[in-house]
């Protein structure tokens, strides 16, 4: 039987969950490994090396750069405090004398003689990274983060804006093709990660942000509705470290499109449910997806739950159409013929054909996308 | 010397990795097979190996020949099995960022700029004394943009050193660890004033990995780029792709060093430039990235447009270029907010291909101003030296000529080569011709050719290699190749420059073909028109109208050859500057007067 690969967002009602958790800098784990962890629990932590302050003394006290040191009135690697004095000229007999005050709390780190250039980095600054989602510790890296595992369900959408946020789940539409509206978001919601079906517009955001709403699932968006919360245009996939508050997971694409039916069946099933979620995006090499998971509490025995598996189209399997014409149909593969086919656009490409409501349709297989069906 | 029989030479791309074989067959080299297969530097692969090995398999089974022996490609040669050589470029892993710094932003910051992306990197950020950062705001930069390596510059040999020893004390300060591995040191390589270089080790010698090369700028009036050039390429195998998932194992396969994508394409450019005497622009537009290499007056130049491409970063093009120039391109009334969502969704979504008409020709109006821009900012950049002191004489003073001005002259260009996939698989090459007009705009007489597949990074390496006994068989295997199997030569375009109204004449041609017929041309202001011509020598006599220049200056008649190419000969009479037509109705109908003469697109969907 013919088989194609096609890209394919994972929506997976029961998997294991791995997230890695990495410090930017080797610092210090604080778990074991073994260890069951609650979202806001700090797994690891580290301390980013200060900011650096440069203070030109040879300009500030009008001495050469090679006198700067005979100048200085704190010692290298000594503390120093804001408004402290940092260097200073003898005068003429005690009087007219030049000097210049640290502008910040910090080490003397170098003085040079070349430049008259004097170093001043303040104290480090602590990072600190949380477990993210309810789970257990199944790898420690050494000096460098850990790996939280769970059971849950795992569903990525296809864009996203703001970082990781949590909270609980609630399905506020009846189905998929409903519009999220405005007079749906109530302040109960507040914290909560709150759930669409076809679209969200530009107030209906605003409105969830100045909730406090956790975050936003949702099919669609508008393109151009992004610049008014980001402030400016949007011109690469590249998001996660906006701050907006409220995070938002498009699952489908720009436009009014139909949450697709397995992602919704799933995360009404799972109403009510703690949920966490990340908008971070990068669509370049590397490819980061926003995501939901959904951690199980009852289910202790990792290996117990099958791992769906991501499988390419055959004959017979159900595909959404991602690219126009047919952008958001969802049809039947009823053929992968071998040969290049020409399109309208005179483009020869490698084909599927679809059977989409009784009809046939020949749809590139690049612009088409597998929805998982178990 | 040694000479080739055959060569396997991969790209190994962000996204694919390509492999080709040329053999020497009949007395002269060709490119046989081409294969290629998804890269694999990223999880969970994570080794760059297996791409490569499934491309080579790819062309094993093309050409029933056998080129791996297990995981292993099997050299040199021998009857049906094997190659003589193996070389590879590589862009994966976003392949090598830099971050550069001079003391004075526009000479020596400059021309480490020109090093860098000469060298094929992608150039992070210019650090300059007096590029208006505070040296906190400097050191935040350096430590948000973790580079590959760091090019240090500034002073003229002699010079005062406090400046560029100022740079090296913030870099110090800010301790920039490197993107890739965090057990190695970060290589910085510095090419500034010789006075200097005591000072400079003892600020950086320790923290990072300091090496120390000519000055970049020994002199205001003379640029050194090539020992820089030299040392980054050398950095970039020992460091950077050391690091990278793989690369050690590919480094232990190739036959010559793996050089950056960019850095191979554009020594390919400017050999072409150089064995033919010619003015050249060469364009490779991606996902990400358009890159655009050129060569004026000998002088080499290449530029990256860092978020300008079609798929990655194409609503980029949409909010650099605004919505409507975007829209000016396309011979449709489209709704705006429509049009939007769909180019989002090719930004969300960048595999996917234009299945309608309408869908690509939306494509290719985005592709015209991501072109366009691209090639903004390249004339901005590829300038002469700045700084220089110029004698002048009266007459210069009237001119008012001055360094820095852009090296760019269209009216010089001889041969706009196009790259990438919009313009290698567009379904018509008319198609790949008009972008290439219509964003570059060239003036009088101008070559036009694309890639046919995108080989001109192996073709690039190939070129490249340093070995004497191999070095000159591998420089013409990739001559030979790029002239017989990659270039496509579409045409010439002539177009004439000057004021004239709509209808006016502009121009009389008599072209003499090979075939012994003689034809005339007349072309109009407004009027584009394509003759068909094979790629073969024509003479040509250009007759310009008053105040019309098409290459030898106002009213100047031209006898020369052209040459035609699978498009053939482009007469655009739409003037320089080119404008479209304001009002809509009259823009749509232009548009698709000039797609009818060049037969862009199918009768029945025009």
């Amino acid at each position: 039987m013919a088989h194609a690969y096609t890209p394919g967002l994972k929506v997976l009602e029961s998997t294991s969950v791995k997230k890695e958790r990495r410090l930017p800098l080797k610092g210090e784990v604080l778990v074991d490994k073994g260890a069951d962890v609650v979202p806001e629990k700090i797994v690891a932590r580290t301390h980013l090396p200060g900011n650096v302050q440069m203070v030109n003394v040879a300009n500030l006290l009008n001495v050469d750069a090679q006198d700067v040191p005979e100048f200085m009135l704190i010692d290298l690697g000594k503390n120093i405090l804001k408004g402290d004095l940092l260097a200073e000229t003898k005068g003429l007999f005690g009087l007219f004398k030049s000097e210049v005050k640290s502008p910040v709390d910090g080490i003397l780190e170098s003085v040079s003689k070349v430049t008259g250039q004097v170093v001043i980095r303040e104290a480090p600054i602590p990072v600190e990274i949380d477990a993210y989602m309810n789970g257990n510790v199944s790898e420690v890296m050494d000096k460098e983060g850990v790996v939280i595992s769970s059971n849950g369900v795992f569903i990525q959408g296809i864009f996203g804006m703001g970082g990781e946020n949590r909270g609980d789940l609630r399905v506020l539409v009846d189905n998929r093709e409903e519009e999220l509206t405005e007079k749906m978001i109530s302040n109960d919601m507040k914290g909560c990660v709150i759930v669409g079906g076809s679209h969200i517009s530009l107030n209906t955001y605003k409105k969830a942000i100045s909730v406090g709403v956790a975050a936003v699932v949702v099919g669609g968006f508008n393109y151009h509705d992004l610049e008014d919360i980001l402030g400016y245009t949007l011109g690469v996939a590249i998001t996660g470290s906006e701050e907006i508050g409220t995070s938002l997971i498009i699952t489908e694409g720009y436009g009014k499109i139909p949450m697709g039916a397995r992602s919704f069946d799933i995360l009404k099933k799972y109403d009510g449910n703690f949920t966490s979620v990340n908008g971070a995006t990068q669509i370049r090499a590397g490819v980061i997806r926003p995501e939901i998971v959904i951690p199980f509490n009852d289910v202790d025995d990792l290996d117990s739950i099958v791992m769906n598996s991501e499988g390419g189209i055959t004959e017979g399997s159900l595909v959404r159409v991602i690219r126009s014409p047919y952008f958001g149909h969802i049809g039947t593969v009823t053929s992968l013929p071998h040969e290049l086919q020409k399109m309208e656009s005179e483009t020869m490409v490698r084909v599927a054909e679809v059977k989409i409501d009784n009809q046939d349709f020949v749809i590139p297989r690049a612009n088409l996308e597998m929805v998982e069906t178990s | 010397m040694k000479k080739l029989q055959s060569i396997l030479a991969t790209d190994c791309g962000s996204t694919t990795t390509k492999a080709i074989l040329i053999e020497f067959i009949d007395g002269e080299y060709r490119l046989r097979f081409r294969g290629e297969a998804p890269t694999t530097v990223e999880a969970p692969f994570e080794d760059v190996t297996r791409g490569v090995l499934n491309a080579v398999m790819e062309v094993e089974e093309l050409s029933s020949r056998k080129l791996l022996e297990g995981e292993k490609i099997i050299t040199p040669h021998k009857d049906n099995e094997g190659v003589d050589i193996y070389v590879s470029t590589s862009s994966a892993g976003g392949g090598l960022q830099m971050m550069v710094a001079g003391v004075v932003k526009s000479m020596s910051g400059e021309s480490a700029e020109r090093a860098a992306l000469g060298a094929g990197s992608i150039v992070m950020d210019v650090l300059a004394s007096n590029d208006g950062r505070k040296p906190h705001e400097k050191i935040t930069r350096i430590r948000q943009l973790r580079p590959d390596m760091i090019l240090l510059s500034g002073g003229i040999d002699g010079g005062t050193t406090k400046h560029v020893v100022e740079l090296a004390e913030i870099l110090k300060a800010a301790n920039p660890q490197p993107r890739l591995g965090s057990d190695y040191k970060l290589p910085v390589i510095y090419a500034g004033n010789n006075k200097a270089r005591d000072e400079i080790s003892k600020t950086l010698g320790e923290q990072t990995d300091l090496t120390i090369v000519e000055n970049i700028r020994p002199i205001l009036e003379r640029e050194n780029l090539n020992p820089s050039r030299d040392k980054i390429h050398d950095l970039f195998m020992e460091h950077v792709m050391q690091q990278a998932p793989g690369y050690n194992k590919l480094m232990s396969w190739t036959d010559a060093p793996i050089m950056p994508t960019p850095g191979a394409v554009g020594s390919l450019i400017e050999m072409i430039a150089e064995e033919e005497n010619i003015s050249v622009v060469g364009v490779d537009i991606g996902g990400a990235t358009t890159d655009i290499f050129s060569v004026f007056q000998n002088q080499f130049n290449r530029t990256v447009s860092a978020n300008l491409g079609m798929s990655y970063s194409i609503c980029n093009v949409l909010a650099e270029a605004s919505l409507k120039n975007v829209l000016r391109w396309v011979p449709l009334d489209m709704d705006e907010k429509e049009l939007t969502n769909r180019i989002g969704n090719k930004m969300i979504r960048p595999t996917t291909v234009p299945q309608s008409m309408e869908e690509l020709k939306i494509e290719q109006a985005i592709a015209r101003e991501a072109l366009r821009l691209s090639f903004i900012q390249h004339k901005s950049f590829a300038v002469n030296l700045k700084g220089v002191q110029k004698e002048r004489t009266i007459s210069d003073a009237f001119e008012q000529s001055d360094s820095g001005l852009s090296l760019v002259n269209m009216m010089e260009l001889d041969l706009l080569v196009g790259s990438g996939g919009v313009l290698s698989h567009a379904p018509r090459r008319e198609q790949s011709a008009r972008m290439l007009i219509d964003s570059f705009l060239p003036e009088g007489i101008t070559q036009l050719a694309v890639d046919s597949i995108f080989m001109m990074p192996q073709l690039g390496v190939l070129a490249n290699i340093d070995q004497k006994d191999l070095a000159e068989s591998a420089r013409k295997a990739a001559l030979e190749v790029f002239n017989k199997d990659c270039l496509i030569r579409l045409g010439t375009c002539v177009a004439p420059v000057g004021k004239a109204n709509v209808g006016d004449e502009i121009l009389s041609v008599t072209l003499a073909m090979q075939d012994g017929s003689e034809k005339q041309v007349i072309l109009h202001q407004g009027e584009l028109l394509a003759i068909p011509a094979e790629y073969e020598p024509i003479n040509a006599t250009l007759n310009p109208a008053k105040g019309m220049d098409v290459g030898a200056g106002k009213n100047e008649q031209i006898n020369t050859t052209v040459y035609g190419g699978v498009i053939g000969l482009v007469f655009d009479g739409r003037g320089r500057p080119f404008n479209l037509p304001v009002e809509n109705d009259k823009r749509i109908s232009s548009l698709n007067i000039w797609s009818n003469a060049m037969n862009e697109y199918p009768d029945e969907i025009k």
